[in-house]
């Protein structure tokens, strides 16, 4: 089913023109209203005129989580403040978030975004909507609250946690669609088994799951086991939260919503742009965004777009399965963590722990956890067990305060920490993903 | 008069407290004594040797996290009924133990108990006071 089907199925010539004039428009926009975007521009020996269609995207400068950092808290943003009506926020590299503002026309083309991806993964408005993902400052849980009330269903706003709860709504309500993160998904399978309730039992008929990476495994043991179909949704706050791709009935890659979001894949490293099919950096170019438009913002996700058309009609792109990331971010239960977020912490958490790290993934019953070997300094002095365990509790609550995620935290001898290049080896991700 | 003895952080590692062992033989040092606190991920192991600073330094140098802390050690007859008495005194004067360790010498059937305490002056005051002799070291 289509939600605006005049737009997702527009011929790829119309869709083209359409994408040219709010290119051109956009661009405008932000070199007017955003005087990080005319340095960056000038500097580039670009100018608004110079953009006359969609193929001129090349010659713009990139947009990086950086620039954003650099701005904080508005300085990215286009509109002014008085026509800003929501803020979001995600983590950043270095603890500081990276905010962004939603004018109250990006609120209505959000919504219009995961009302498609709702309608692509069968949400009509008999559907009882069960919205698991966390509501707050991250865009999952109201992004998907929107769409949903857009497209009519009824939304029932559980966000996250409580699973006993959420088990009794799914059965009591008869829900029919759930979105949350795979590796909820899996942990409410695994909470439902122990529960001794039999899948059959609730009226689940598909998922909508996101906000991480996850694989065809995972999409066939989830599908088996809370028996739905399983949906990969795509998006990330900076562009405008969920809902910037999804899957639909076929089920063989995220549609992008490309009258909104402008796909480009490029080289991780020359930035060069890359044809069809070949894998690279996935780059977003907003064209309606009013409060915080982006030019060629990296997202540093790992994909190939295929323009093959799909056989339910939508003729826009699709991303394959994201395969990784260009930087060091890792995707831990949905939340995103960069290494130097952990690192800061280390450095002022206790006089006895050096900033040498090593932290390690793993997924174990399809959930992912996070461990942290910690080095102790040189002159750490502890003849007893409770101080060791007094500096462990004591990083634990540190760091999962600065990650949002409770890492296992454990104390290792000063210098066992494998170094390259005198640099800590900071990451081994265990997860086959 | 205080004990010294040296403690040493040991992730559980196959290996780790024979390397320990191996470390302080190769520089010819002596352990009187030594004792494994051990949890399911590591282990706290405190020994005394006959040079606990070249022990400590020796020990750094080959990446163990080592270093010294002073106890008390008393000295007592090695028979039943010694170690109540000692302990028996610390509660008295509500004297709290971290953790302790013994070793007897055959050669004049004495045993020797160290104690890590809440306060050292008030134990070795207490033993003195009850008649119990203070180890040296």
């Amino acid at each position: 089913m289509y939600y605006q089907e005049r737009l997702e199925c527009m011929a790829r010539e119309e869709k083209r023109a359409l994408q040219s004039e709010r290119l051109i428009s956009t661009v405008k926009l932000v070199y007017e209203s955003v005087p990080a975007y005319r340095k960056k521009m000038d500097l580039a020996g670009v100018k608004p005129c110079d953009i006359k269609s969609i193929s001129d995207i090349v010659k713009l400068p990139f947009t990086t989580k950086q620039d954003l950092r650099d701005g904080y808290p508005f300085g990215m943003f286009s509109a002014d403040m008085e026509d800003i009506v929501r803020v979001h926020a995600s983590s950043g590299t270095t603890g500081k978030l990276t905010v962004v503002g939603y004018t109250e026309n990006d609120i209505k083309i959000w919504a219009e975004c995961c009302a498609r991806s709702l309608a692509g993964a069968g949400g009509t408005k008999k559907s009882l909507l069960h919205v698991a993902y966390g509501y707050g400052l991250f865009t999952g849980g109201l992004g998907l609250h929107y769409g949903g009330e857009l497209l009519g269903l009824s939304v029932v706003p559980v966000s996250s946690g409580n699973t006993a709860r959420q088990i009794q709504l799914l059965k009591d309500f008869k829900t029919d669609i759930i979105c949350c993160t795979p590796s909820y998904a899996v942990f409410l399978a695994d909470e439902l088994e122990k529960a001794g309730v039999d899948p059959k039992e609730l009226s689940l008929k598909s998922g909508l799951f996101g906000a991480e990476p996850w694989t065809e495994e995972m999409r066939k043991d989830i599908e088996k086991r809370l028996n739905l179909k399983a949906y990969d949704i795509y998006g990330l706050s900076e562009i405008l939260g969920p809902g910037v791709a999804g899957e639909c009935e076929k089920q063989s890659g995220c549609h992008i919503w490309d009258d909104h979001f402008y796909p480009e894949i490029v080289h991780e490293k020359t930035l060069k742009p890359l044809a069809d099919g070949k894998a690279g950096e996935l780059v977003f170019t907003t064209l309606t965004k009013e409060g915080i438009p982006l030019i060629r913002y990296r997202t540093r996700d790992i994909t190939a777009i295929t323009n093959e058309p799909c056989p339910c009609g939508r003729t826009s792109p699709r991303i394959k399965r994201i395969a990784g990331r260009s930087d060091d971010m890792l995707i831990i239960r949905g939340v995103n963590i960069f290494p130097s977020q952990i690192e800061s912490v280390l450095m002022s958490a206790d006089s006895r722990v050096a900033p040498h790290y090593h932290i390690i993934t793993d997924r174990v019953n399809n959930l992912d956890i996070l461990e942290i070997e910690v080095e102790l300094n040189d002159g750490a002095n502890f003849d007893e067990i409770k101080t060791v365990e007094e500096i462990t509790k004591k990083l634990t609550v540190e760091i999962a305060s600065a990650i949002s995620v409770v890492p296992k935290v454990r104390l290792v001898s000063t210098g066992s920490i494998k170094r390259s290049e005198g640099k800590s080896v900071r990451v081994t991700d265990r997860r086959k993903s | 008069m205080l004990v010294n003895q040296i403690s040493v952080y040991l992730e559980n590692r196959t290996g780790r407290v024979a390397d320990f062992s191996r470390v302080l033989f190769e520089a010819g040092i002596n352990i009187k004594t030594m004792s494994i606190a051990d949890t399911a991920e590591y282990g706290i192991l405190r020994a005394v040797t006959d040079n606990n600073d070249k022990a400590v330094s020796i020990l750094k140098q080959n990446g163990f996290n080592a270093s010294s802390t002073n106890l008390v050690g008393f000295e007592v007859q090695d028979k039943a009924g010694e170690m109540f008495k000692v302990l028996k005194i610390l509660e008295n004067a509500s004297i709290n133990i971290s953790y302790l360790y013994s070793f007897t010498r055959e050669t004049d059937k004495s045993a020797i108990i160290l104690l890590k305490v809440s306060d050292n002056e008030k134990a070795l005051t207490a033993m003195a006071e009850n008649g119990v002799k203070v180890f040296g070291g």
